[in-house]
C-alpha cells in the first residue's frame, strides 16, 4: 500500500521511469525506520512515528478546510474523542471507576475499537457541523475554536460525579495495540530481523497513513469531492447548481473526524496514556498550520506540511541547545520559544511569498502556468 | 391568456418584503413551455428579487408558485434544480478556482449519484458515471462555444467566455427552464449576437428560457412574450410588440408618470 504514495503527485506520469521511482521510494520508505534508527537512534524513530500520526491529522482536516472549504480551529477535538474511545475500551480505567459494571475491565479488540473511535468522532463531527450550516469563515473557525475546547474542558472535567475520564490526571495502563495476535510493544521477529516496537508501530502507521492518502486521493477526485469544492468556492452558486449543501458539508465534517478519531486512536494505544492537556488549541492550530503552509487542497503539500511541522520542534530541540552550550556555554534561548519564534516568521514569509502553500493544490499551480492542459487532461484520464 | 394550464412555471401572488421594503407585490405570471419569456424593467424594479423567487434562493413573503406540477414555496435551491430549473447569476458566479470542465462536471452533480463509497472503490458503475459526466462536460463546452479554455481556471477565462461556461453549466443540470439574469450585461455587439443565436438554440431543443435583460433591443428580438416590472409590480405582459406600445412601460422608462 506504501506504493501507491507517490500517486498524489499529479506531475507523476505512469511511464516505467517515474514506476522506478515509486518502487525506489517505497523501498526508502520501508526502510526508513532501520536508517532512522542506524543514523539517529531509537528515540527518533518514535519521533518519525509521532510525524505520521501528525499527516494522518493534517490529511483529515484537508478535507474539512481544503475540500471543503471549512475553516475548522476545533479539529483536534475529535482526534481526542478517538483517544479517549481507544483508553477507555482498553484500560483498566473503567474497570476501577466502575467496578460493578466492568469488573473484569474492557479490553476490546483493536480492530473493533478502531472503527468505533472513527464512527464515534465522525458523530461528533456532524454534532459540531448541524449548528455550523450556516455559518462561514471566521464565525465558523470561532465556533469550532469554541467546540474544541468545549470537549478538552469535558475530558478535563469528567472525573466528578461520574468518573469517566478521569480528569486532568489522564488514562494510563492502555493497552498497546495487537494486530492479530501480534502485540506491537515489544520487539518482534520477522524472517530473522528484529522488529522493535517503535518500527512495527511505524509500519501500521504507514499502512495507515497510505489508507488516508488513498481515501483522500478518491474523494479528489470524485463527484462527491467536486461538490465539496464548488461549496469551497461559491455556497450559492454550487446550492443553485443543485448540489445539497447541508448534507456534502455534513459529510464533509464527518470524513474529517473519522480520519481525526482513527488517528487518536492509533495515539492513544502508541503513547499507553491520554490526558486532555493533548488536546490544546495549539495543536489544532499547529495541525490548521501543516494543512496551510503545505498546500491547502493538496495532498502532497499537506504530507510535506505535517512532515515539516511535526519535526521542527524535535530538530530544535535537538541542535540549538547543544548549540548554544558550545557557543555561550550555556542555553540563552529556550528551544520552545525559539520554536514558537521561527514558526511565526515561517508562516509570514509563506503568506508573503508563498501563499499557496510550499506545494500548492493542482489547480493554484496551474496558476501560476506550471501544468500544461495536455499533461493535465493525461493524468484525468489515467485516473478514470 | 391561453394555455395556463399548459405553463411550465406558473407564479401566483408572489411578494416579497425586505425589511419594510416590498421588492415584489403581487407578482403573477406563467411561462409557457417551449418560449423564451422575458422578464424587463427598469433598475430596482425587482426583477433579479423574482428571480431569485423562482430559483429557490429566496422565500417568498406571500404567493408561491407550481413548476413543472408541483408547488414550491421553500427556499431550497437544490430541489429546484433537481426539479428542473437551473440559472446563471447577474454578476458571475463560478466556482472562480476550477478549471472550466470542472465547472460544468459539477453542474452534472444534481442528476448523477455517485456517493462516498463509489468514490472509495470506483467500481464499475462510477467510473462509467465519471466518464459519461466528462464527456457530456466536453460536449456542452463544445456546444456554448468554449471547447478550447477547457482546462483553464474560470477566473482566467474571458469576461464573455465566462458568461458562456455559466449557461454551460447550468444546461449541465438538464434544466427544463433556463433562467438567465442579464446574460448580455457587458458584452459587445457581436458577442451579444452569437448569445442570441445560442439562446435561440437552447429553445429550438426544447428548454423553456427566462430571461432577464436590460437591453431592450435583444429581449424585443428574441423573446416570444416580455413581462415588465417597476417597483416590485407587474406592469405589463405580452408579446414584443405590444409591449414596446404599452404607456405604462413607456412611462416607467422614460419616468414620464402622473406621479
Amino acid at each position: 500500500m506504501s506504493l501507491k504514495i507517490p500517486k498524489c503527485f499529479p506531475k507523476m506520469k505512469p511511464n516505467s521511469k517515474s514506476k522506478l521511482l515509486l518502487i525506489a521510494f517505497g523501498i526508502a520508505l520501508l526502510l526508513l525506520p532501520f536508517i532512522t534508527d542506524a543514523l539517529l537512534g531509537r528515540g527518533w524513530v518514535r519521533i518519525v512515528d509521532f510525524a505520521m500520526l501528525y499527516i494522518m491529522l493534517a490529511l483529515g482536516l484537508n478535507i474539512v478546510v481544503g475540500y471543503a472549504g471549512l475553516l475548522d480551529l476545533g479539529y483536534i477535538a475529535f482526534f481526542a474523542v478517538g483517544a479517549y474511545c481507544y483508553a477507555l475500551t482498553n484500560s483498566p480505567h473503567l474497570a476501577q471507576a466502575f467496578p460493578v459494571v466492568f469488573h473484569l475491565g474492557v479490553h476490546l479488540p483493536f480492530w473493533i475499537v478502531l472503527p468505533m473511535a472513527a464512527l464515534i468522532a465522525g458523530g461528533f463531527g456532524v454534532l459540531l457541523g448541524a449548528p455550523t450550516l450556516r455559518l462561514r469563515g471566521d464565525y465558523l473557525a470561532i465556533v469550532t475554536l469554541g467546540f474544541g475546547e468545549i470537549i478538552r474542558i469535558f475530558l478535563n472535567n469528567l472525573d466528578a460525579p461520574i468518573n469517566l475520564t478521569n480528569g486532568p490526571q489522564g488514562i494510563s495502563f492502555i493497552d498497546p495495540i495487537s494486530v492479530m495476535g501480534v502485540s506491537l510493544n515489544k520487539t518482534q521477529h520477522f524472517l530473522g530481523i528484529a522488529f522493535p516496537s517503535v518500527h512495527l508501530y511505524f509500519y501500521l502507521f504507514l499502512a495507515f497513513t497510505a489508507l488516508v492518502i488513498f481515501v483522500s486521493q478518491r474523494l479528489e477526485r470524485s463527484r462527491i469531492g467536486r461538490a465539496w469544492m464548488a461549496i469551497r468556492e461559491d455556497e450559492v452558486a454550487a446550492s443553485a447548481m443543485g448540489i445539497n449543501t447541508r448534507n456534502l458539508k455534513l459529510l464533509a465534517f464527518a470524513m474529517g473526524a473519522m480520519f481525526g478519531g482513527a488517528s487518536g486512536a492509533l495515539f492513544a494505544g502508541f503513547q499507553g496514556f491520554v490526558s486532555p492537556e493533548s488536546f490544546s488549541l495549539t495543536e489544532s492550530i499547529m495541525v490548521l498550520c501543516m494543512v496551510v503552509l503545505g498546500g491547502m487542497g493538496n495532498i502532497a503539500g499537506v504530507v510535506l506540511g505535517g512532515v515539516l511541522l511535526a519535526l521542527l520542534p524535535e530538530v530544535l530541540r535537538n541542535i540549538v541547545v547543544p548549540l548554544q552550550q558550545s557557543l555561550f556555554g550555556r542555553t540563552l534561548i529556550d528551544p520552545n520559544s525559539l520554536r514558537m519564534l521561527l514558526f511565526g516568521s515561517a508562516l509570514i514569509v509563506m503568506m508573503l511569498y508563498r501563499p499557496a502553500g510550499l506545494l500548492p493544490s493542482r489547480v493554484r499551480r496551474r496558476e501560476l502556468g506550471g501544468d500544461e492542459p495536455a499533461a493535465e487532461e493525461s493524468v484525468y484520464d489515467a485516473t478514470h | 391568456m391561453p394555455h395556463t394550464d399548459d405553463a411550465l412555471l406558473h407564479a401566483s401572488h408572489i411578494g416579497k418584503k425586505f425589511g419594510g421594503l416590498s421588492a415584489l407585490d403581487d407578482v403573477s405570471l406563467h411561462i409557457l413551455r417551449g418560449e423564451i419569456y422575458g422578464l424587463i424593467g427598469p433598475n430596482g424594479a425587482g426583477k433579479t428579487t423574482l428571480f431569485n423567487v423562482l430559483t429557490g434562493l429566496y422565500q417568498p413573503s406571500a404567493g408561491g408558485f407550481r413548476f413543472n406540477g408541483m408547488h414550491y414555496q421553500s427556499g431550497k435551491p437544490h430541489l429546484l434544480a433537481q426539479a428542473g430549473i437551473a440559472r446563471t447569476f447577474q454578476n458571475i458566479r463560478l466556482f472562480a478556482n476550477l478549471t472550466a470542465l470542472e465547472n460544468v462536471m459539477i453542474g452534472r452533480h444534481v442528476r448523477t449519484r455517485a456517493g462516498v463509497f463509489g468514490a472509495l472503490l470506483r467500481d464499475r458503475a462510477t467510473r462509467r458515471e465519471e466518464h459519461a459526466i466528462a464527456a457530456r462536460a466536453r460536449e456542452l463546452l463544445r456546444y456554448v462555444g468554449i471547447e478550447k479554455p477547457a482546462q483553464t481556471l474560470a477566473k482566467h477565462l474571458s469576461y464573455g467566455e465566462q458568461r458562456r461556461l455559466e449557461i454551460a453549466r447550468a444546461l449541465a443540470t438538464e434544466p427544463l427552464l433556463l433562467a438567465l439574469d442579464e446574460p448580455a450585461a457587458g458584452m459587445n455587439a457581436s458577442e451579444t449576437g452569437s448569445l442570441k443565436t445560442l439562446l435561440k438554440a437552447i429553445r429550438d431543443q426544447g428548454i423553456t428560457v427566462l430571461l432577464i435583460e436590460h437591453d431592450v433591443k435583444l429581449i424585443m428580438g428574441l423573446c416570444d412574450r416580455v413581462a415588465v416590472l417597476d417597483y416590485g409590480k407587474k406592469i405589463a405582459e405580452g408579446i414584443p410588440e405590444q409591449i414596446r406600445k404599452d404607456p405604462a412601460v413607456i412611462a416607467a422608462y422614460l419616468g414620464g408618470g402622473s406621479d
